[in-house]
């Protein structure tokens, strides 16, 4: 390398500017690693989400994720709405599992006032979330294949996806805000037909899933792509708060439909899928099987759900009273906990939100440290989250 | 104009002839071919295109381009058409005469390869002797043009894609080039039109069905055809460009007509692999083994028929491939090429020397 290259790089004026290059060696092979920016526009981040790589060749040395680019203060704005407009609020920041997130802060403002929720509207509650953890985990299988190159399952996942969707704009009348929870039930009671039109759609999606086995979870590329590719063990996993599939991959059952049921979970059999490795294959393995696992849970929500209302009557202004509560149900990335403290005002005094993709993606640095460039695109892929709920 | 086609190329010329004779019946027929050569093979990429486009949407439960000319036919021209009109952006950092250089060498290098590829019985544009040496020389520049465009962009994910192409030509050239040999061994000529006519002229145990190289040597088959798709950077081997790793890889820069340029190289190298494998493996313009084309006029229509479908069915497996797999890892792709590729192919060509001898 000649003087001048050396100098620019060291001025850091050389292509490349403006990074924190280490040279490496002297003479004429000095060498510096790169840093290469993944994002915030890049196709393997599936939103505005960054990572840093620094690079030694192909082979990553250190990452860095950036968050913070999607920020849109959901905490904040839901100190200054309703527990009625909070609906329409919190849906958002993990836009793929809208559903599952109104859930939470139903749970966590009925646990406040103590309220019965009718069974009618707890069974929906549950039937719905599960489409929607469908819908959302097709998703992730689409894309994850997508960003390993194969572009065929998206249009396969896209096409059950349409079917629940369908389904569930009948109820909501919503594709991905859908809005439906309210304090005390839900919003209308379900279209006439849906529970026939629920049980055609499981029957086809589980005549189709044996596909998505043969054709990601079989494929020996894919296998080859993923098999003990950013394997995480269980400790890791929990001391960084990795939660979801990405845990129950490494082998710990921790599901909160199951240790800690909520809604009416406990009166039905729920298995949680694991896997040993905490492998990238593993954790799409575990998401594969989540789908697998809803479906059962669907079939036996018919079986249960009987007639009766499906809310309770409102006062004009719903108030928490003073205090706060926890409440964590199982999102379909991870864990979603919602802190709720109230002043007995109409609003929240503090709305703080435990989101799963936050969490799940502090593990990139130690998951793709030493990998090669490809391996952090499938680990990348494999962690599972949703931009708008890394950065709230 | 049926002896211009049909003749085999130079061989009416004898040195008697005076030299307008000549330049009437080698020059001008020999301009008119490579004409018809270049206009061919810009027109079969395009349906390529098309087959792409639709098989892929077929296999992917969607319906494709339906707007463009009949049953979207006429995507790909309006696809060009918009390109032509698009703004060409050159980075500020990037080298500005390699970067504008690159996707030319890339199509050139391909459309050159083209010259010695018969079409039909008669319907080439060269047959060198070394007609296949030529091919594979030639297609091999290819990837310099890859390099530059990685090189001159000045973009990191550019650089790595570049440098991945270099890597993956090195690793995938030597077994497609150890395979081509044992064709030409067995045929005992480095002519392209020559490998078609011992294809066609040999003889499987006396029983007038005639030898398609396929059948003696369907493992250099298989590996010539994937080192194809590897050298194409074809999926699953398109780490070069790798949309979901590199954005797109060295393209990642060009915009306007220099980025169609590199899509009309890709689909070129389709037709021109996959027209390079029909001519070594399956026979040439051969309908079946051992039917043979009428003479004439019809027999060079009907040849070039043939090769055409023989080729749109090979580049309709590498879209097939394409939709059923996801992208390999450079490293797996190396370990491939080097410990199982490579091996197979010395066997191969082992195998075929050995059959020769015995065979006398």
């Amino acid at each position: 390398m000649s003087v001048d290259v050396r100098e620019q790089l060291l001025q850091g004026t050389a292509p490349g500017e403006g990074l924190a290059i280490e040279l490496v060696g002297d003479g004429d092979l000095v060498t510096a690693d790169m840093s290469l920016s993944i994002g915030p526009a890049h196709p393997a981040t599936h939103g505005v989400f960054r990572v840093v790589f620094e690079m030694d060749g192909e082979r990553i040395v250190r990452a860095k994720p950036v968050i913070g680019y999607m920020h849109r203060g959901f905490e904040k704005l839901a100190e200054y709405r309703d527990y009625r407009q909070i609906m329409a609020l919190v849906n958002r920041h993990d836009w793929l599992s809208g559903f599952s997130n109104e859930l939470g802060v139903a749970l966590a403002v009925e646990q406040m006032l103590e309220m019965e929720v009718p069974e009618r509207a707890q069974w929906i509650r549950m039937l719905l979330a599960e489409w929607n953890r469908i819908l959302n985990h097709l998703m992730f299988i689409g894309s994850f294949a997508l960003e390993l190159g194969a572009i065929t399952p998206m249009f396969y996942a896209f096409r059950e996806r349409e079917d629940i969707q369908h389904l569930m704009e009948s109820a909501t009348g919503g594709r991905l805000h859908f809005t439906y929870n309210q304090v005390g039930g839900v919003k209308i009671d379900l279209p006439k037909g849906f529970l026939a039109e629920s049980r055609q759609v499981s029957r086809t999606i589980r005549e189709r899933l044996p596909d998505y086995f043969d054709l990601v979870l079989g494929n020996e590329i894919f296998r080859g792509r993923t098999v003990d590719v950013g394997p995480l063990p269980t400790d890791v996993a929990l001391s960084i708060g990795v939660t979801g599939p990405a845990l129950q991959a490494t082998g710990l059952a921790e599901d909160s439909r199951v240790t800690e049921p909520y809604l009416k979970y406990g009166d039905i059999d729920v298995e949680v899928p694991v896997r040993k490795n905490g492998d990238a294959f593993d954790r799409f393995d575990v998401l594969l099987n989540r789908i697998r696992v809803s479906l059962d849970i669907i079939d036996q929500i018919h079986d249960h759900i009987g007639a009766g209302p499906v809310n309770q009557k409102l006062p004009k202004m719903v108030k928490a009273p003073e205090g706060a509560t926890y409440v964590r149900t199982e999102n379909p990335l991870g864990q979603l906990g919602y802190w709720l403290e109230s002043d007995g005002g109409r609003t929240p005094w503090r709305l703080k939100m435990r989101t799963p993709s936050f969490s799940n993606v502090q593990a990139i640095p130690y998951l793709v440290q030493g990998q090669l460039l490809p391996d952090a695109i499938s680990i990348l892929g494999s962690v599972f989250f949703v931009v708008g709920d890394i950065d709230r | 104009m049926t002896k211009l086609l049909a003749a085999p190329a130079l061989a009416a010329v004898t040195p008697a002839e005076s030299l307008l004779d000549s330049f009437s019946g080698t020059v001008v027929p020999l301009l008119l071919k490579i004409a018809l050569i270049t206009v061919m093979f810009l027109v079969v990429p395009l349906v390529g295109g098309y087959l792409e486009h639709k098989g892929m949407a077929r296999l992917q439960n969607r319906r494709g381009p339906v707007e463009a000319g009949p049953a979207g036919s006429l995507q790909l021209v309006a696809d060009g058409i918009k390109f032509i009109q698009k703004e060409d952006i050159i980075p500020r950092a990037a080298d500005r005469t390699v970067f504008a250089m690159a996707p030319g060498v890339g199509l050139v290098a391909t459309l050159l390869s083209f010259a010695v590829i018969p079409l039909g019985p008669g319907l080439f544009a060269l047959d060198l002797e070394l007609g296949l040496f030529y091919v594979l020389a030639i297609s091999s520049v290819g990837v310099l043009g890859i390099m530059m465009a990685g090189w001159a962009s000045a973009n990191k994910f550019s650089l790595i894609g570049g440098l991945r192409a270099a890597a993956q030509l090195i690793a995938y050239e030597l077994p497609l080039i150890l395979v081509a040999v044992a064709v030409a061994l067995q045929a005992g000529t480095l002519s392209l039109v020559g490998i078609v006519e011992a294809q066609q002229t040999s003889d499987l145990f006396g029983t007038g069905i005639s030898l398609w190289y396929v059948f003696p040597q369907a493992l250099g088959f298989g590996i010539f055809f994937l080192a194809a798709l590897a050298e194409l950077s074809r999926p699953p081997f398109d780490m070069p460009i790798g949309d979901s790793e590199l954005v797109f890889g060295y393209i990642t820069e060009y915009s306007g007509i220099k980025f169609a340029m590199f899509l009309l190289t890709e689909y070129a190298g389709m037709i021109l692999m996959s027209g390079l494998t029909v001519v070594l493996f399956l026979g040439g313009w051969q309908p079946l083994p051992g039917v043979d084309l009428p003479d004439g006029w019809l027999g060079v229509v009907l040849g070039t028929g043939v090769t055409i479908g023989k080729i749109m069915l090979l580049v309709f497996v590498m879209v097939w491939v394409r939709v059923a797999y996801p992208r390999l890892r450079e490293d797996q792709l190396q370990r491939i090429s080097w410990t199982v590729l490579v091996p197979l192919s010395l066997l191969n060509l082992a195998v075929v020397a050995v059959g020769k001898v015995v065979a006398g």
